[in-house]
């Protein structure tokens, strides 16, 4: 790890200012789980870390006019143990897919959806989009757990399993930067970086992930394949949220976790599903349509068919909720 | 002389009983001392450089900045300009300095030029490894291309299994001080009193001058026999720094490069049966790889030795890869993997129940009515009569359950080991061994021998272990300890009371022959009125001591018949697959295995659940990825190389075969016979849950989801 300046401001205010325009500069620092790996492995190497967990207000869990407000700085256990996260099955089950005490003590809301992609050639060095020597890493190396969607440049899935539930429960995230503060879709805050200088999620270096505002919910639920119950990525996930009329689905969101650079979401699958009634068909129909222009690497063909379940699965999950 | 027998079964008091092991308390809170535990004054930190690419020249290395960094004692270039690089991970350099995080910084700092080689890291299709193959040579035993002709039905298949690495919990490493002509040794190792003769080798000096000190060690599997290259590494920068000592353990990303690994196996196998389900021929190409030197040679057809028409075709791929070690029961568990696998889809194409067909073929193992009653015992315990369906008949729906067979041997004969038992006057008692307690309960039945012997309580007996001024006692490996360590105990004690009781004969009025040590006494046999408390007789000793040895040796062990080798097992797993997702769940895996005499049942079983995890994670996790474009491990930590948790474990049963027969054999060492079959039941049961054969372990999701839709290679 390279040596650093520490900063642990009390206000918002400070910790802004204390990050630069420039990514790399300075880094902030909420529970660590992610970044303290980034720094060991000289993935990100920050002059200066802003410890941002003394900043009151970035905690606690609350109900607003807009639905529920979680703190940035909110951990995964303080979310299982919420009552008002409750009507909201598909937060709590991508929280309990993080499936280690430890990181579920340490880890929050706004760490999750900033954390660094896991690809191993990212994390080996060799940057965003993997390329050297004139070759694509992920293309020609080993790419059993990368994207299957996807038409930019970049290969790695992205990391959050908190982004595709708010996604389709329509979250708003509020970030604070020099200028005050901006809201932005769930949606809009992951992007597919073109270049390695790019990042993943739509914030600037001087600004701070504040709070997330989760609207109230009909029925949602969040499927994920896993191959172990010990700490592990997801395969694949999909969340789901759907408002009935009667007996059928008014309108679903249907978004899919750990496929893409982004988390994704299965717009011809949503339309496929206005006006159905969630039957087993419907939903196996509706995982084909999920996954129709998926495009599988040399060794990810098997993610095709587990986004396909994911989405079963978690619409007929909901439709029990 | 005294006899040195085991108590009979039904008069001990200490062995049998399954006590707890002692040094569980400090390891749970966290007291028990590790090497990365120790501190020394002065201590200084080692950190080392190594190689990114799996294949190159080291064309120059500048080591200036590093050596003017301030805070920085000592810089040893280990790969030197002109140096062939064979695999990523390779110690270019170490540094020591006052800090890690100095050491660290320092080493960043060395510039180093390669000259990039091709390299082959990929040996698993052997078409394409080109001259990287050595083959052994072709083995022929009977008339196969008779007996395939002869044969009713053959079965042809393709199984293997990638390299595995160990994953020792405690990284490979040391605190060490080379000061003047001595070195102290604060080691990692199963080797307490063979790794300093190792390391004295390495640095040409007189073995007697190196100390080597371990309490506990976090795991060793096979892979810390030697003192390593950064064993000599890390004494020469204690040197160059005047003496101080150094700590330098392996990060874990090395750990899993370089620190050892499991050779791979793979096999195209042909087997040929009669009707009736016996097997008449085998055939097999196989080939695997532990490194640059090539290696691993699993001894198949595994257990069914004897069939009698057979061809081997072995060999050895040489791929750009840290180098192979010792791997608990090394060889065997692939071994077992393939035959098991092969055998199993013969029973399936015979339409027979796979007991049935272990059973059969059982007279072509060395020991066919242990594996008969293993398999019925096996069975029962997992109620294999209601259970089990033919392959593939598993019923409607997602989840499929199926149930399947393995099977193992190995040896297990005591080490060579001595032992040195003292009796204060005060009545205290000291058991001293050069050995090493590896995580195994090793301390825990050392003292409950002692105990056994003296008629003492367990907490009467101090033991000393882990330090080589202790008597020599064999390194940890081939399940050995148990047996050697608790017949040179048993020895040594006994020798140590023979003593006692001459001492005391006069004075209790009998022959010292006639004296027996219980309950904390030394008593005329059978006669509590006539003894002496233990203490009341050390007094006796007055100002002296008694210290007495005792030797197991491996050549005369036999025909004493403390210990003994040679065992079999049998495993059955009983598992659930997603057949949508192709993840696969252990449900239970039962495990019957003969053991000889069972000193601790409790640590015995341990030893089997620890086995059998370890082996789950090979059936359904693990394996070591390498790049085929940079060389380079992708799974080079506890993240991506991936382990069974608690949850992921399902139910164990384990039966040890306990009893008077069994008994009569002695000691036989346990450690490595249950990681053996686990593999090949899980493969096996996955097989009969989906009804078609995953080739490859770990079964993983896309290999699962891959066998059921024909896409296997
Ligand atoms: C083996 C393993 C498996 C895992 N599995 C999963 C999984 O299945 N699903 C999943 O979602 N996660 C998983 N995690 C990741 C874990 O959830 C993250 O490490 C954690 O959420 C990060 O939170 P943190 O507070 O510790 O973030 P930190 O480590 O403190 O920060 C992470 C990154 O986000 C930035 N950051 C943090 N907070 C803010 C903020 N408020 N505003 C702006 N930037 C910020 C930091 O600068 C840093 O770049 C896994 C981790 C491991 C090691």
């Amino acid at each position: 790890m390279q040596a650093f300046e520490y900063a642990s401001p009390a206000t918002l205010q400070e910790a802004i200012a204390l990050l630069g325009p420039k990514w790399g500069e300075a880094a902030v620092l909420a529970g660590g789980t992610d970044l303290i790996s980034l720094m060991k492995d000289y993935v990100d190497t920050p002059k200066r870390v802003v410890n941002i967990k003394g900043i009151k207000e970035l905690g606690g869990i609350s109900k607003a006019a807009a639905g529920l407000r979680i703190g940035a700085l909110v951990t995964f256990d303080e979310m299982l143990a919420s009552a008002d996260l409750k009507l909201y099955p598909a937060i709590l089950a991508a929280v309990r897919g993080v499936s280690s005490p430890q990181i579920r003590n340490m880890g929050t809301v706004g760490g999750d959806l900033c954390q660094r992609p896991r690809c191993w050639y990212f994390r080996g060095g060799f940057g965003l989009l993997a390329r050297h020597e004139g070759k694509n890493l992920v293309e020609d190396g080993d790419n059993r757990y990368h994207a299957i969607f996807g038409d930019g440049p970049a290969r790695f899935v992205s990391a959050s399993s908190l982004g595709p539930p708010l996604i389709a429960l329509g979250a708003r995230i509020t970030v604070a930067g020099p200028a005050g503060n901006r809201t932005v879709t769930a949606e809009k805050f992951f992007v597919s970086p073109k270049s390695d200088s790019d990042r993943e999620i739509a914030i600037k270096p001087n600004e701070i992930v504040t709070e997330i505002t989760v609207p109230a919910a009909g029925r949602n639920a969040t499927y994920e394949v896993r191959q172990r119950e010990a700490l592990d990525w997801p395969l694949a996930t999909a969340s789901v949220a759907l408002r009935m009329k009667g007996s059928s689905v008014a309108s679903a969101r249907i978004v899919l976790g750990h496929v893409a650079p982004t988390p994704w979401v299965a717009a011809a699958a949503e339309k496929f599903l206005a006006g159905k009634s969630l039957t087993q068909d419907v939903a196996e129909e509706a995982g084909k349509t999920a996954a129709a222009d998926a495009k599988a690497l040399s060794g990810n063909a098997y993610k095709v068919q587990l986004a396909k379940v994911a989405v079963k699965r978690a619409l007929l999950a909901a439709a029990k909720a | 002389m005294p006899e040195y027998r085991w108590p009979e079964m039904s008069q001990r008091r200490v062995m049998g009983k399954r006590l707890s092991r002692l040094d569980g308390p400090i390891k749970a809170s966290g007291r028990a001392k590790f090497s990365q535990d120790i501190n020394r004054p002065g201590m200084l930190f080692g950190a080392v450089l190594a190689s990114p690419y799996a294949h190159a020249r080291v064309t120059s290395i500048d080591i200036s900045a590093a050596e003017k960094t301030k805070g920085v004692t000592a810089v040893k270039v280990t790969s030197p300009a002109g140096t062939e690089i064979q695999w990523a991970g390779t110690e270019i350099a170490a540094v020591a300095a006052a800090t890690e995080e100095i050491a660290r910084d320092a080493v960043r700092k060395i510039k180093v030029d390669y000259e990039v080689l091709p390299h082959v890291v990929d040996e698993s299709d052997i078409q394409k490894a080109g001259n990287r193959v050595k083959a052994a040579g072709e083995q022929v035993t009977g008339d196969p291309d008779q007996a395939f002709k002869d044969a009713d039905v053959v079965s042809e298949g393709f199984y293997g299994c990638p390299v595995l690495t160990h994953c020792c919990q405690e990284t490979h490493g040391q605190v060490i001080q080379w000061q003047g002509e001595k070195i102290e040794f604060w080691s990692t190792t199963q080797a307490v009193s063979d790794i300093g003769p190792d390391l004295a080798r390495n640095l040409k000096i007189p073995a007697e001058n190196i100390h080597v000190m371990q309490e506990h060690i976090g795991g060793a599997f096979g892979s810390k026999f030697a003192s390593d290259r950064w064993g000599a590494e890390a004494a020469i920068l204690s040197k160059s720094s005047g003496g101080k000592p150094v700590k330098l353990h392996l990060e874990r990303n090395l750990e899993q490069m370089i620190a050892g690994n499991r050779p791979s196996a793979w096999m195209r196998a042909k087997l040929g049966a009669k009707k009736d389900g016996t097997l008449i021929a085998w055939q097999s190409q196989s080939w695997a790889t532990g490194g640059v030197g090539g290696g691993g040679m699993p001894p198949i057809p595994y257990v069914y030795t004897n069939i009698p028409n057979r061809r081997l075709n072995h060999s050895a791929v040489s791929t750009n890869a840290g180098g192979a070690r010792a791997w608990r029961a090394p060889n065997h568990p692939q071994a077992s993997f393939l035959t098991a696998s092969a055998m199993d889809d013969m029973a399936a194409k015979l339409q027979m129940d796979p007991i049935e067909f272990f059973s059969k073929n059982a007279g072509y193992s060395a020991r066919p009515e242990t594996y008969r009653r293993q398999l019925v015992k096996a069975a029962e315990m997992i109620e294999w009569k209601k259970r089990w369906h033919p392959r593939g008949e598993a019923g409607a729906g997602p989840l499929k359950r199926g149930l399947g067979v393995g099977f193992g041997t190995w040896g297990g004969a005591g080490h060579a080991s001595q032992c040195r038992t003292v009796i204060h006057a005060d009545g205290s008692v000291e058991v001293e061994l050069g050995s090493q307690d590896l995580g195994t309960g090793t301390r825990t039945i050392i003292s409950m021998v002692a105990a056994e012997s003296l008629g003492l309580p367990i907490q009467a007996v101090k033991l000393n272990i882990g330090d080589n001024r202790y008597p020599r006692s064999g390194s940890s490996g081939g399940s050995t300890t148990v047996g050697g360590v608790s017949s040179s105990t048993r020895k040594s004690t006994l020798n140590a009371l023979e003593k006692l009781f001459e001492l005391v004969a006069p004075a209790l009025g009998a022959p010292a022959g006639e004296l027996e040590a219980v309950g904390g006494k030394i008593q005329v046999k059978g006669n509590p009125a006539k003894s002496l408390t233990w203490r009341a007789a050390c007094q006796k000793l007055g100002g002296k001591t008694i210290s007495e040895m005792g030797v197991n040796d491996p050549k005369l062990a036999p025909k004493e018949g403390l210990n003994m080798g040679g065992v079999g097992g049998v495993q059955i797993a009983d598992v659930e697959v997603d057949v949508e997702t192709g993840v696969v769940k252990l449900k239970k895996l039962v495990a019957v295995h003969d053991c000889g005499l069972i000193i601790n049942p409790k640590t015995a079983e341990s030893q089997v659940y620890g086995a059998i995890i370890m082996s789950i994670c090979g059936a359904l996790y693990e394996e070591r990825i390498l790049c085929g474009v940079t060389g380079r491990m992708l799974n080079a930590d506890m993240e991506f190389y991936k382990l069974a948790g608690a949850g992921d474990i399902g139910e164990i049963v384990c039966h040890l075969e306990i009893d008077p027969e069994n008994d009569k054999r002695g000691v036989v060492g346990l450690g490595e016979p249950p990681v053996v079959p686990t593999m090949g039941a899980i493969a096996n049961a996955v097989a009969n849950a989906i009804g078609v054969r995953v080739p490859t372990v770990p079964l993983t999701s896309d290999k699962v989801l891959a066998a059921l839709e024909g896409r296997n290679a």
